[in-house]
């Protein structure tokens, strides 16, 4: 019998072949801090007696949910979080930089590295093939101590999905379906691996999509194999040599296998206020929007951008919604200068906030008042997700959310290609 | 252990928990606690006794992987959570910082219930309704840690992982 991604993963990890089930400890490759979890993460790192990281140049340290700072409190968190950087020499991803989930994609995670971040979207890079998982500030900074971190290898769904998007149908759309079948917790414990003709032929920015919100059904890790994408997305960031080709096994065993016929699809958005609560966008569309949000580690990328800006040219935003956009990543933001989209959405009317988290985790860059609506690109939309238990916030595509901000009211982005 | 019930529906997310608007004061537990689940029940910081028990739904804890959000139940006083089922990182973060999570079905308990929870045998008694709960022990990996008082104490007292 076959291995599944994950089996293969941390089997290689552990030098020895492990099943689904089993319990053992391996080596960690890569961790990563933000500033939300990161200075508790030093505390109990401290606490611990660690006084060393146990390899600084894979400890990466992110100030990017608060950033600028709008808070004095979370200021001292970041003079505390660049102290420690500086003390152990961690790499330190500073304000405006980006969003660790992109900046980690871009410069360190490669295939079969086994990620730990305390950050529940670190699920992200799986979509490189790495085991990358979300934890607390504790497990990671054990790991940032020892170089190493227990696991309880997942059990696996596998995602075969067929066919081509139709057009106004972004990986986005397939991701929310996707949830909305499975349910918030339909793969909790697990891991989701994507497959199929429909991932092949994507580019890693639609593909980091879908493993960035595995997490929204629950899921430990949301990997899919290497293959021409991931190496082409790595020489891009000159880090080629850091290829590896990692492939499910054919017999892999499966917990459970869900088709997706991707070419039925149509534009959904995750209603308020749980992830799951998808519907096809004809059925919420007329529904009043005072905020769109394009950005997050979901689809701030330079494609997401590119799809706002082609729906935005020539057009601006309604009178009563604002439109806020903001860069995955420093390096999204001058590619997206230099192919003039910030220009495109700046005449359209918008607001671009620096790279980082900005409006998604409610801390600043775009709260929301009383009895307000958000349509935003981003993963999450429990209540009080924006920073206020009284608004509603609607997650959608990049497409979706910019018609909607043209009109005002939620869109079918059909209505505008 | 013993304590009142303090009832929760499913899908009560680290966002009702630990809310981001308070995201300045991370590094200020004792003033988070003080918001603990204030946008699930407004009322719960203010009246939890310590000792209590949170007793929710389906998928407790899911969202953010904030490791506050067990904290600050737990420096509330809550003595473990009950829910029909747990997110990930949230059970992970619960045993770590030395908060009993605990899986079983919470549909027999209301608020203001009086429980008894015994973690060795694995049952839950509901002494105002006089019934008894019966739940699955932690796998070992999660016991031994919670049996040392959490991460920090299980790794100070091995020097390494000891989950086998």
């Amino acid at each position: 019998m076959g291995l599944t991604l994950a089996e293969k993963i941390l089997s290689q990890d552990l030098g020895r072949e492990v099943r689904a089930g089993d319990f053992a400890v391996f080596k960690v490759n890569l961790c990563l801090l933000q500033d939300g979890t990161g200075p508790l993460s030093v505390r109990q790192f401290r606490k611990l007696g660690f006084t060393k990281v146990f390899d600084p140049k894979s400890v990466v340290i992110f100030l990017d949910h608060a950033a600028p700072s709008p808070k004095c409190e979370l200021s001292n968190d970041h003079i505390f979080l660049r102290e420690f950087a500086r003390e152990t020499g961690s790499a330190l991803s500073d304000v405006g930089d980006g969003i660790c989930h992109q900046v980690m994609s871009q410069y360190y995670t490669s295939p079969g590295d086994v990620l730990i971040g305390a950050d529940s979207h670190t699920v992200t890079g799986g979509a490189l093939a790495s085991f990358a998982t979300g934890m607390g500030s504790t497990d990671v900074a054990v790991g940032m101590g020892l170089g190493k971190t227990w696991l309880k290898v997942p059990s696996t769904i596998r995602i075969e999905c067929r066919g081509d998007l139709p057009l106004g149908v972004y990986s986005k759309d397939l991701m929310l379906h996707i949830i909305g079948k499975l349910g918030a917790d339909g793969a909790t414990y697990m891991s989701i691996e994507f497959g199929g003709d429909t991932i092949d032929k994507m580019p890693m920015s639609a593909r980091l999509v879908l493993s960035n919100m595995a997490v929204e059904a629950g899921a430990k890790v949301g990997l899919m194999a290497s293959d021409a994408a991931a190496e082409k997305f790595l020489r891009q960031y000159n880090r080629g040599v850091k290829y590896r080709e990692i492939k499910p096994d054919p017999d892999a065993k499966y917990a459970s296998v869900m088709e997706v016929d991707s070419a039925k699809l149509e534009p959904v958005v995750a209603c308020p206020h749980t992830v799951d609560n998808v519907r096809p966008v004809r059925e919420v569309a007329g529904t009043k929007i005072h905020q769109v949000f394009i950005g997050s580690c979901t689809n701030g990328r330079l494609d997401d951008l590119a799809i706002a800006a082609s729906i935005l040219r020539g057009k601006t935003r309604h009178p009563e919604t604002r439109l806020i956009v903001t860069p995955a990543s420093r390096r999204v933001y001058m590619d997206a200068v230099e192919a003039s989209y910030i220009k495109t959405l700046l005449e359209a009317g918008a607001v671009i906030m620096p790279p980082g988290c900005a409006a998604c985790p409610g801390v600043h860059g775009g709260i929301l008042g009383d009895a307000e609506a958000c349509l935003a690109t981003t993963n999450r939309n429990f209540l009080g997700r924006m920073g206020n238990p009284k608004s509603f916030v609607y997650l959608a595509s990049p497409a979706t959310a910019a018609v909607t901000a043209i009109k005002g009211v939620i869109t079918d982005p059909r209505e505008m290609l | 252990m013993r304590g009142r019930v303090w009832k929760f529906g499913d899908d009560i997310s680290t966002d009702l928990i630990a809310p981001g608007r308070y995201y300045h004061l991370r590094s200020n537990l004792p003033e988070l606690a003080r918001h603990v689940l204030e946008d699930a029940d407004p009322e719960f910081a203010a009246k939890v006794k310590a000792g209590d028990f949170v007793c929710a739904g389906r998928n407790f804890g899911l969202g953010s992987s904030r490791e506050h959000a067990p904290a600050i139940i737990k420096m509330a006083g809550v003595g473990a959570v009950l829910a029909r089922s747990f997110a990930r990182i949230f059970f992970r973060n619960a045993i770590n910082v030395g908060l009993p999570a605990i899986e079983c079905d919470t549909a027999k308990f209301d608020a203001g219930d009086e429980l008894e929870v015994d973690l060795e045998n694995g049952t839950i008694r509901d002494l105002t309704k006089d019934v008894t709960v019966a739940f699955h022990p932690l796998e070992t990996a999660m016991r031994r840690i919670l049996e040392d008082g959490g991460l920090v104490e299980h790794i100070k007292k091995h020097g390494d992982f000891a989950i086998s």
